[in-house]
């Protein structure tokens, strides 16, 4: 175990850095720069302009604002926002709270209402249930997440009026009924499409577990349907589940961003797009590394679980 | 029509006119007009909260730091500057007492004197009093050499800044530059004790919490979604009547518009109502809408060094091939207005006698012809191996330009002009393709006057471009040593009237050499609802919340 962690630590880290490196080229040479959001300004002239670019060390060799940025980082420095001069790592806090309430409810509701869709439909294969989780799921998963959010907020608040059209909360109010009066649609929005892919995964799933021996074997020891299905079936259906949810988690940071614009919900996808947009590179270089550790980790503790249910995998 | 105020014994014989006039269209449709105006009166104590939604994230709450159109608002609710310009495009007092003139002896005879005097009641929200030295501390912070400031134009002239008391403050321009006047309704005042024992101008607390002396003070700011700020009760002037005004950042056009239907905002900012929703706005009950003026211009840029466009025949042509009218009508849903210089309709400064473009494309083809601009083998016209073909650019995914694009291709297609079109980013096209004039021509919006001021020497003169080795962003390349000396003349004349001559000969002769083709200028569709009084546009500024001081919830 020991040696499993010091080698994943070893390939962490030479991950990160190549992660850094392909990020940081890319930044740099995408023309344009931080001072072309100002290129339009009456008021600003080209001295300026190349003032700033000097204050901001982008006048500076490209390797030579690498090391800067990079040893900083390992000193824990992540730097300030080109926008409003906060700290990076206190921008990335300000809105991961937002990004983890929206992403925590409609994975808590994608998993629970997939898994159930996903297993009643392998063990009543091709049953009426079976066809609509199926087409259900297709057609989820084409529906443009954007136009149905502004469909639903259509019909929901200029319609019916029942659910404010987006928001995290009502600004002066903000109480705890406020947020999940808010968080209902575009939570469902979003868990739409994860609801699709967890229950058809769950139900591949499902059917090969039940078409194993040991299932045969319990059957035949007289166990009950019920017993074979909980006791048998599900655990070992939801193995490779706990990797897919250890892939999946990245997608907390970038899997909202569509659902964040819609619901306007000030989140981490939204916070993505807009850094990149104002060529804000100290905040995009940090979300970069934040999202390689986190899908790092999701990896490792998927490894880790999958070793602790399994115990036929030894991690050496 | 019970509101307390209203009483009947209340009423004036000009309210009771006001009533005849509007009185007939009022019986016959209350709702048009909403409710007469006469009968608000502005709360006794600040109430109620307004909320304006806007489409990108205000961020910059220093309001001397590097910032775009959005972060305004909160700028001039918070702040103050020396003066502020008026809707009309006059610069009325704000922190000084009168605004400096040759006349009243503010400024010397040569231009180069300064005098100005300060209010002596006003107060920083902290409660501290705002002296002069505050507003040389300002002054002094813009051209700090570590400071991430915005515009230095201007500024960068200020010399010998003298303290001669709380309230007044002196300085001499080292070259007299009668725009500074209108640059400092835009240059607002900090505190200079923010600032003590602050190492790092660029990361102070200030910047995160700022201190001003406007209507409103800063509450906080939720990152990503919106800015609180509250009422300033000792504020100088009039106003706030609002305990709460908020600025929202709604990312997506149409949700915005969504969130002002659904009654979540309570006001739209930039960029307002997008124009194909213009017509349903209008018919929503709860709302007013209006469209006001921009000082932005839609053009289509030359690159004057481009073989193709240094004859005056080709760029005549290009524009009398494009039909104006119909992209107007068709793709802009008939919002904006059509423009003919650089210079808004709304500004004094306004030539109203320039010639109007006309979409006569067998004229175009006529004036082609006969300049020796002849038809190749494959229908491009060609003249001394100079093939009329260019590239056009405008930002990647703006749709309304990118059918602009089409139409004109089309158009000029007709005539034997071949029009490539190659858009880029809107973070990469304004970077070093724009202003070092490495473009063929582009679609490209441009507001021209800085505070309102008419000077465009960054603009239009030869030395302001960067790809000639200039410092300014002229970047198609303009060079006519008239226009020069016009503008050289316009920055160190201080006389209205006498400005007013040399700007519309100005655009007189940039209209005659068309270094740019004006299509439209801008009207965006304000919208906020019908009970909120005191709103004002005011086209000479950049935002729609310049006076969030004298709104008010009307009953």
């Amino acid at each position: 175990m020991r040696g499993f962690l010091l080698n994943r630590l070893f390939q962490s880290a030479v991950l990160l850095v190549i992660v850094s490196l392909i990020g940081f080229g890319t930044l740099s040479l995408m023309p344009g720069g931080p001072t072309a959001q100002y290129g339009l300004d009456p008021g600003m002239t080209q001295a300026d302009l190349a003032r700033l670019k000097q204050q901001l060390g982008l006048d500076r060799p490209l390797w030579i604002q690498y090391f800067d940025w990079a040893w900083r980082l390992l000193q824990g420095d992540w730097g300030r926002s080109f926008r409003d001069g906060t700290p990076v790592l206190s921008v990335i806090g300000r809105h991961i709270f937002a990004t983890f309430l929206l992403m925590g409810t409609s994975t808590v509701i994608a998993i629970a209402l997939g898994t159930w869709i996903g297993i009643r439909g392998a063990t009543h294969r091709y049953s009426f249930f079976d066809y609509l989780g199926t087409i259900g799921a297709m057609i989820a998963l084409s529906i443009p997440t954007f136009w149905f959010g502004l469909i639903s907020i259509y019909f929901f608040t200029l319609k019916l009026g029942w659910l404010p059209a987006g928001n995290m909360y009502t600004i002066g109010d903000a109480s705890v009924l406020d947020y999940a009066h808010h968080l209902i649609m575009p939570s469902l929005v979003l868990s739409l499409v994860h609801v699709a892919i967890w229950s058809r995964y769950m139900r591949t799933a499902t059917l090969d577990a039940l078409s194993q021996e040991f299932v045969k074997t319990a059957r035949a020891k007289g166990a009950s349907e019920r017993r074979v299905l909980m006791k048998h079936v599900v655990g070992n259906a939801l193995l490779p589940m706990i990797a897919l949810a250890g892939v999946q988690l990245p997608s907390i940071l970038t899997g909202a961003l569509v659902t964040e614009t819609v619901f306007t919900w000030p989140g981490i996808g939204r916070l993505f797009l807009d850094s990149l947009s104002y060529s804000d590179y100290p905040v995009v270089m940090g979300l970069l590394i934040f999202s390689a550790i986190i899908v790092i980790m999701g990896n490792l503790i998927a490894d880790i679980m999958i070793a602790f249910v399994d115990p036929r995998i030894r991690l050496a | 029509m019970t509101e307390p105020m209203n009483t009947k014994a209340g009423w004036s014989r000009r309210d009771a006119m006001r009533l005849t006039a509007i009185g007939g269209l009022g019986l016959a449709a209350p709702n048009l007009l909403g409710r007469p105006a006469f009968g608000q009166t502005p709360p006794q104590k600040p109430t109620g909260r307004v909320v304006v939604g806007m489409s990108q994230e205000p961020t910059v709450l220093n309001p001397l730091m590097v910032k775009i159109e959005v972060d305004d608002g909160v700028h001039f609710s918070l702040f103050d500057a020396l003066f502020r310009v008026d809707p009309k495009g006059v610069v009325q007092p704000n922190l000084a007492i009168e605004v400096p003139s040759q006349q009243n002896g503010g400024i010397s005879q040569d231009g180069l004197q300064w005098r100005v005097k300060l209010r002596d009641n006003v107060r920083w929200h902290d409660g501290k009093p705002f002296t002069a030295d505050d507003v040389k501390f300002t002054l002094e912070l813009i051209v700090n050499p570590n400071f991430r400031s915005w515009r230095t134009l201007g500024h960068a002239l200020v010399r010998d800044i003298k303290v001669v008391s709380p309230t007044e403050i002196q300085w001499r321009m080292e070259q007299p530059f009668s725009p500074y006047l209108s640059f400092l309704t835009e240059t607002f005042i900090v505190p200079k004790h923010a600032f003590d024992g602050e190492a790092d101008v660029n990361a102070a607390a200030f910047n995160r919490s700022p201190i001003g002396t406007g209507a409103f003070k800063f509450r906080n700011r939720v990152a990503g979604d919106h800015v609180e700020l509250v009422a300033n009760p000792n504020y100088f002037g009039e106003g706030p009547y609002l305990e709460q005004l908020i600025f929202k950042y709604i990312p997506d056009s149409t949700v915005l518009y969504t969130q002002l239907k659904s009654g979540d905002i309570d006001m739209i900012g930039q960029q307002y109502i997008p124009a194909n929703y213009y017509e349903e706005a209008k018919k929503l009950p709860n709302l007013t809408v209006d469209k006001v003026l921009r000082s932005n211009i839609e053009t289509i840029y030359f690159n004057l060094e481009r073989p193709q466009f240094k004859d005056l025949v080709v760029r005549q042509a290009i524009y009398g091939a494009i039909d104006r009218k119909s992209i107007i009508d068709a793709l802009y849903y008939g919002v904006p207005t059509a423009a003919e210089t650089f210079m808004p309709k709304q500004s004094a400064y306004y030539n109203p006698n320039l010639p109007i473009q006309v979409y006569d494309p067998k004229k175009s083809a006529q004036i082609l012809e006969q300049a020796g601009w002849k038809k190749g083998a494959d229908g491009i016209r060609a003249k001394d191996g100079v093939r009329l073909s260019f590239n056009n650019s405008t930002t990647a995914g703006d749709q309304l330009r990118e059918q602009l694009q089409q139409f004109v291709k089309q158009s000029l297609a007709e005539i034997g002009i071949e029009m490539k079109i190659s858009n880029l980013p809107a973070a990469v096209i304004f970077g070093d393709f724009w202003q070092k004039s490495q473009f063929d021509t582009m679609v490209v919006g441009i507001t021209y006057l800085i505070g309102g001021d008419p000077d465009v020497t960054n603009r239009f003169h030869s030395r302001a471009s960067m790809a000639k080795g200039g410092r300014g962003s002229n970047t198609c390349q303009y060079n006519n040593p008239e226009v020069d000396k016009l503008l050289e003349k316009g920055t160190s004349t201080f006389d209205t009237d006498a400005r007013r001559d040399i700007y519309r000969k100005v655009q007189e002769i940039v209209r005659q050499d068309l270094p740019f083709l004006p299509i439209y200028q801008s009207e965006s569709v304000y919208g906020w609802k019908k009970k909120i009084q005191g709103f004002k546009a005011n086209p000479n500024t950049r935002t729609e919340s310049w006076d969030a001081a004298h709104w008010y919830w009307g009953a």
